[in-house]
């Protein structure tokens, strides 16, 4: 019994890891496709700040130096990504595809011209990365059956970024419902012609919320360079963005739902490796390269309605003033 | 506003797009310490000599089915972005097709079923996302990116299980029969001496549907009813067109034409299934289909262009120890931007100096 919960909260703790750039990625879609921006750009974002993290620790040796560039550069990116499309009312997918080609490609061809790797850091030691957080009372309640297996185990000694994915969840549901500025946002996303005739401005709003994006991809990233790994390589973060975009349909755009699905996503992915070979009763040897795209599946059988309804917000991707 | 003249709109403005994108380029360039010029002369002399250009027109078939196949959906102003999963897909049909029918039928039989497989598979991937567009409105550019991912764990599942070659390590399937596979133009043409390249009878395939493109689009029914789409989907409602069955079909044929990538990679080339195939060249094809503006014309100047920076790129990595062939990547991605997403930056600044200079002129 107790090896069965030990190794749960193994599999829930390795979910957990995986799921941090998830969370924070969909958290970052959510609110700025709340204002009607679409986000395919996470991708490219979560790239560049996986990079930009990577190279400088390299150069300084400084976690939160390697963090603060990180948060700059994917921020620098969501900036492009407004400008193309709310202030010249560019196709907001062309836009996105735009920037995560230009993510793949430039921070190969930085990589090459400060490193020579072939487009790689060179491998973090483990001094360099942020350290594992061991919260109160991990050791006394270690002897607590059930209680300090799962205190330990799961919820302690996790990376800054792990609670900085876990804490961006209620606060982007507060901002998002309880702040004066997420009503306004949301209305920029369903009705922005509303909002531009109360005297605000939909432009600010959007700007504001790709910014607030920006800043938690660059977090994300420099989890997946600094924090879950050590180094970067190229094209690490292996559709990780999308992934985070289907949570957040997955989710329907709200904080709690879009966790859950991070989470579900999390564990699929962390459970895929033991089952390679395992035998199921009447599908054979489960095939792990199917169960690895479960995830995509499961979203498009949700878009099809099968099981509720995946409702967008009404004006995405439309700039104020135009229709259809 | 005042439409600008014609050779502003399919002349000036684009040819003003591609050089902030090369401009942005060549800063990328400067900031890494080589010289942008020197960069852009291996760019054009990799590409167009005697032995190279070959492999540009090669690179170039390629964009030219899946710029195709992006332009034929973005004219209908859906944003397909699935020609990824649709060009695996047909692979999938032309590997199917090849493996089951090879033993069997003669070689010249089993490759014309391939080049129907090769669409029809295509197609058949962007199904489920065109009725679900169609019917349920769930946005197919997430659809596409689903089935991306799909159709990429799909074919390394039957790569490495089911069709991979017995006895063998990597996931890849056997070989396809000798004589199973489209002809090389240097074994067709070698009388008049073109070097040895992989380009092969699929760019004349290409350049056909091309034609079939612009016949469809620009003098048929069925390419009007799909413009107007593109304009206003309410307008095309109320001019009776049916909206549902215009996505789907619109649809399936850019899929098709997505599958058709296949030929030159895998029937063409390969003469076995691989993993990756198709490499980008599914998101290349917007890059392609932009700065062609959606019209086949364009579309081959494009194809062109980028098939010439994928070859000109390869020797990057010879010529410069820190500048490789990924810079075509950001090229690429930067040609999106600037003709893509900022089309219209300069469009209200240009309209103003036209109008000026209409006024001036009485």
């Amino acid at each position: 019994m107790a090896e069965t919960w030990i190794d749960l909260l193994r599999l829930l703790d390795g979910a957990l890891r995986l799921a941090t750039p998830l969370i924070l990625c969909a958290m970052a879609g959510l609110v700025s496709e709340r204002s009607g921006v679409i986000n395919i750009a996470l991708e490219g974002k979560l790239l560049t700040g996986a990079f930009t993290a990577a190279a400088a620790v390299t150069l300084t040796g400084s976690v939160a130096v390697g963090l603060a560039a990180a948060v700059c550069a994917a921020t620098m990116l969501s900036m492009v990504h407004g400008f193309a499309c709310i202030t010249h009312r560019g196709e907001q997918i062309i836009s996105g595809v735009a920037i995560n080609i230009v993510a793949a490609g430039l921070t190969v061809v930085a990589g090459n011209a400060l490193f020579r790797q072939g487009g790689h850091t060179p491998p973090l030691a483990s001094d360099d990365r942020f350290p594992a957080l061991t919260l109160p009372f991990a050791e006394t309640l270690a002897a607590v059956p059930v209680l300090g297996p799962f205190w330990g185990e799961l919820v302690s000694g996790h990376t800054l970024p792990v609670y900085l994915a876990l804490a961006s969840v209620p606060v982007v549901w507060w901002l998002i419902y309880r702040s004066r500025f997420g009503l306004r946002l949301r209305a920029a996303g369903e009705l922005p012609e509303a909002v531009e005739s109360a005297g605000v401005s939909v432009t600010v709003l959007r700007y504001r919320g790709l910014l607030i994006a920006g800043v938690l991809c660059g977090v994300a990233g420099a989890y997946l360079s600094t924090g879950h790994g050590g180094g970067f390589v190229r094209d690490m973060s292996a559709g990780k963005g999308f992934l985070a975009l289907a949570a957040l349909i997955f989710g329907r755009w709200k904080p709690w739902p879009v966790l859950f699905a991070c989470l579900l996503f999390g564990v699929l992915d962390a459970a895929a490796p033991r089952l390679h070979g395992l035998e199921v009763p009447l599908l054979g040897t489960v095939p792990v390269a199917l169960v690895s795209v479960l995830p995509y599946g499961l979203t498009v059988v949700l878009l099809a309605g099968f099981f509720g309804r995946a409702e967008a917000p009404g004006a995405l991707g439309r700039p104020p003033g135009r229709t259809g | 506003m005042t439409p600008l003249p014609r050779w502003i709109d399919i002349g000036l403005l684009p040819a003003i797009n591609l050089l902030l994108a090369l401009v942005t380029a060549g800063i990328v360039v400067v900031l890494i310490g080589e010289n942008p010029f020197r960069v852009l002369r291996v760019l054009i002399s990799g590409a167009f000599s005697a032995e190279t250009l070959g492999y540009t027109l090669y690179y170039a078939t390629n964009m030219l089915f899946t710029g195709l196949a992006a332009a034929v959906a973005f004219q209908a102003r859906l944003f397909s972005i699935g020609a990824e999963g649709q060009a695996t897909l047909g692979g999938l049909g032309v590997g199917l097709t090849c493996l089951l029918l090879d033993p069997t039928l003669p070689p010249v039989l089993v490759v014309a079923i391939a080049c129907l497989a090769a669409p029809v598979f295509g197609a058949a991937w962007v199904l489920v996302p065109g009725v679900l567009q169609a019917w349920r409105g769930s946005h197919v550019v997430i659809t596409t990116i689903m089935f991306n991912f799909l159709a990429s764990g799909l074919m390394v599942w039957l790569l490495s299980g089911p069709l991979k070659e017995p006895g063998r390590g990597s996931p890849q399937t056997r070989r396809f029969a000798e004589d199973a596979a489209l002809p090389y133009l240097h074994d067709l043409l070698g009388s008049i001496g073109i070097a040895r390249s992989p380009l092969n009878v699929s760019i004349v395939i290409a350049l056909l549907a091309a034609a079939g493109v612009w016949v469809l689009v620009w003098r048929t029914r069925f390419g009007y009813a799909l413009r107007a789409l593109g304009h206003s989907r309410e307008a095309a409602r109320y001019a009776g067109i049916p909206i549902r069955r215009m996505i789907v079909v619109t649809l399936l044929i850019s899929g098709a034409l997505a599958g058709g990538m296949a030929l030159n990679e895998i029937l063409g080339v390969q003469h076995k299934l691989i993993l990756n195939f198709s490499a980008g060249y599914g998101f290349t094809g917007i890059a392609v289909a932009l700065m062609g503006r959606n019209h086949p014309a364009g579309i081959c100047a494009a194809s062109l262009l980028f098939g010439a920076l994928f070859q000109g790129g390869a020797e990057l990595n010879f010529e410069f120890e820190t500048i490789t062939t990924d810079l075509v990547l950001v090229i690429q991605g930067l040609i999106i931007l600037f003709s893509g997403a900022l089309a219209g930056m300069f469009t209200p600044w240009m309209t103003r100096l036209v109008l000026a200079r209409a006024v001036r002129d009485g």
